[in-house]
């Protein structure tokens, strides 16, 4: 699609939106439908989007592999060591009244955690979507 | 067996039937890309029976409506905050379940399309009884 | 009103059913199982699941008709006839459906409010959890909260999943293995 450019120039517009729609998904998850596995497919898509109108090549130099390949273990590492910390701070294993700052209410803390953990979610989907498309995409390249 | 029953099952007959289709599709195709979309669509076809479970006729979205109970402190508004205590909501335990599941199912669906797409590289097909045939091959001229 | 538009949704998915069922293009059938994933995100709004659409939406009609089209742009989209005759199935597939059929005469009807499943834990998450968690939207707060370790085992199967496909497609094509007894070990 090297020479089609009204696909070209509406893809660049297109993706600065579609990045902010995947963060407001995300983090006003809590007030409407949404959240960080929504988000996550969103921004994959930005991103797919790119590498289908500009080619892989051009996307990969902006969203190395290497990058993608770490969300993906970042997000569950995100995940789980909320629980850690939690467990550290003397509650269960991600129960959440851990974190709040104020210890008379402690459900404040639950709005930090989900927040976190869907930080978690989000990054690991993220990550996992746009690696799986580059293994797809990439695949019988290498040898061209 | 009435009108009522029709109306109060229908969904239920139509999800089996989605479910049916993605399962003829699984047994009797030997495509394995046919096979996966099969399976796509019977899965499909169960995330529509837990919602169909989890929907109360005239409810809303499970996202709560006036939580804190604000409408009443303002005059004028006291009607909002006695329509909110009235609200019904569709039961949100459904929606949870499904909503990881969705995503889960695409990232098991994009391994069985790695699978696929392995095989046909390695028999040059994706049919299922050449791949059969091509084994057999291979098992007698060994 | 809403009861015809869920008639409406699930006739049309019944019929992008059956047309997946005759079409033999792969492509077609790519396209048409992205169709009936944005009817079933209609038809999960209709039922009040919004999150729940908004995911298939994203989903279903979109990464995973990418990674269709990715798939078959590797492996071709010709479908063979289908060698034999379809009776077999087709017995198994009536014989199952009408079993279930049958289970469903006993299943509560659509929509009721007291219907079992709405009870037990789901009247605690509505009533008790803007309380004790303090978000309007009811899913996150089971989603993140009330379930977090599910939410967290998901996470990973996630995860595990793409370190499956990392493995399966990572490596080096191997052209013309086809088989000769090393193509059967081609999964090294």
């Amino acid at each position: 699609m090297r020479e089609e450019v009204v696909v070209r120039v509406g893809a660049k517009i297109l993706v600065p939106f579609i990045i902010m729609f995947a963060l407001y998904v995300h983090f006003h998850g809590d007030y409407s439908p949404g959240g960080g596995f929504q988000a996550g497919v969103i921004l994959a898509a930005a991103f797919v989007l790119l590498a289908l109108v500009y080619g892989l090549e051009a996307v990969q130099r902006v969203l190395p592999p290497w990058f993608t390949r770490m969300c993906a273990a970042l997000g569950v590492l995100i995940f789980a060591g909320v629980g850690v910390v939690t467990m550290l701070l003397g509650h269960n294993y991600l129960g959440y009244n851990a974190l709040a700052p104020d210890p008379t209410h402690p459900e404040h803390g639950q709005h930090y955690g989900i927040l976190l953990v869907e930080l978690g979610v989000l990054v690991t989907v993220f990550g996992v979507m746009v690696t799986v498309f580059y293994l797809f995409a990439g695949r019988g390249r290498e040898n061209s | 067996m009435s009108l009522d029953l029709f109306v109060s099952h229908y969904n239920y007959w139509v999800v089996i039937f989605l479910m049916m289709v993605g399962f003829y599709i699984l047994i009797s195709r030997g495509n394995l890309i046919k096979k996966i979309v099969g399976l796509n669509v019977f899965q499909t076809a169960v995330f529509m029976l837990y919602i169909s479970m989890g929907k109360i006729s005239g409810g809303t979205p499970p996202i709560l409506v006036d939580p804190k109970g604000e409408g009443k402190g303002h005059g004028g508004a006291e009607t909002v905050g006695e329509a909110a205590a009235e609200i019904v909501y569709s039961n949100p335990l459904p929606h949870v379940l499904i909503l990881t599941a969705i995503v889960v199912g695409i990232a098991t669906t994009s391994v069985g399309l790695a699978l696929a797409v392995r095989i046909k590289e390695a028999y040059g097909t994706m049919e299922e009884d050449e791949i059969n045939r091509i084994e057999a091959e291979t098992e007698a001229g060994e | 009103m809403s009861i015809v538009v869920d008639i409406v949704l699930f006739t049309l998915l019944g019929a992008t059913g059956f047309a997946l069922l005759k079409v033999r293009n792969l492509f077609a059938v790519v396209m048409l199982a992205g169709i009936y994933s944005l009817l079933s995100a209609g038809l999960f709004t209709a039922m009040d699941a919004v999150d729940v659409a908004f995911t298939e939406a994203a989903v279903g009609a979109g990464i995973s008709t990418v990674l269709f089209l990715g798939a078959l742009a590797l492996a071709g989209h010709h479908e063979n006839r289908p060698g034999h005759t379809p009776l077999l199935p087709l017995v198994v597939v009536v014989v199952t459906g009408g079993a279930l059929v049958y289970g469903t005469m006993d299943m509560p009807g659509f929509g009721h409010p007291e219907n079992p499943v709405h009870h037990h834990v789901a009247d605690h998450y509505l009533e008790e959890s803007y309380d004790e968690i303090g978000i309007p939207n009811v899913v996150t707060s089971v989603l993140a909260s009330y379930r977090g370790y599910d939410t967290m085992g998901e996470t990973t199967v996630v995860f595990a999943a793409a370190v499956g496909v990392l493995l399966l497609l990572s490596g080096a094509r191997r052209s013309g293995s086809r088989a000769s007894p090393q193509g059967k070990g081609g999964g090294r």
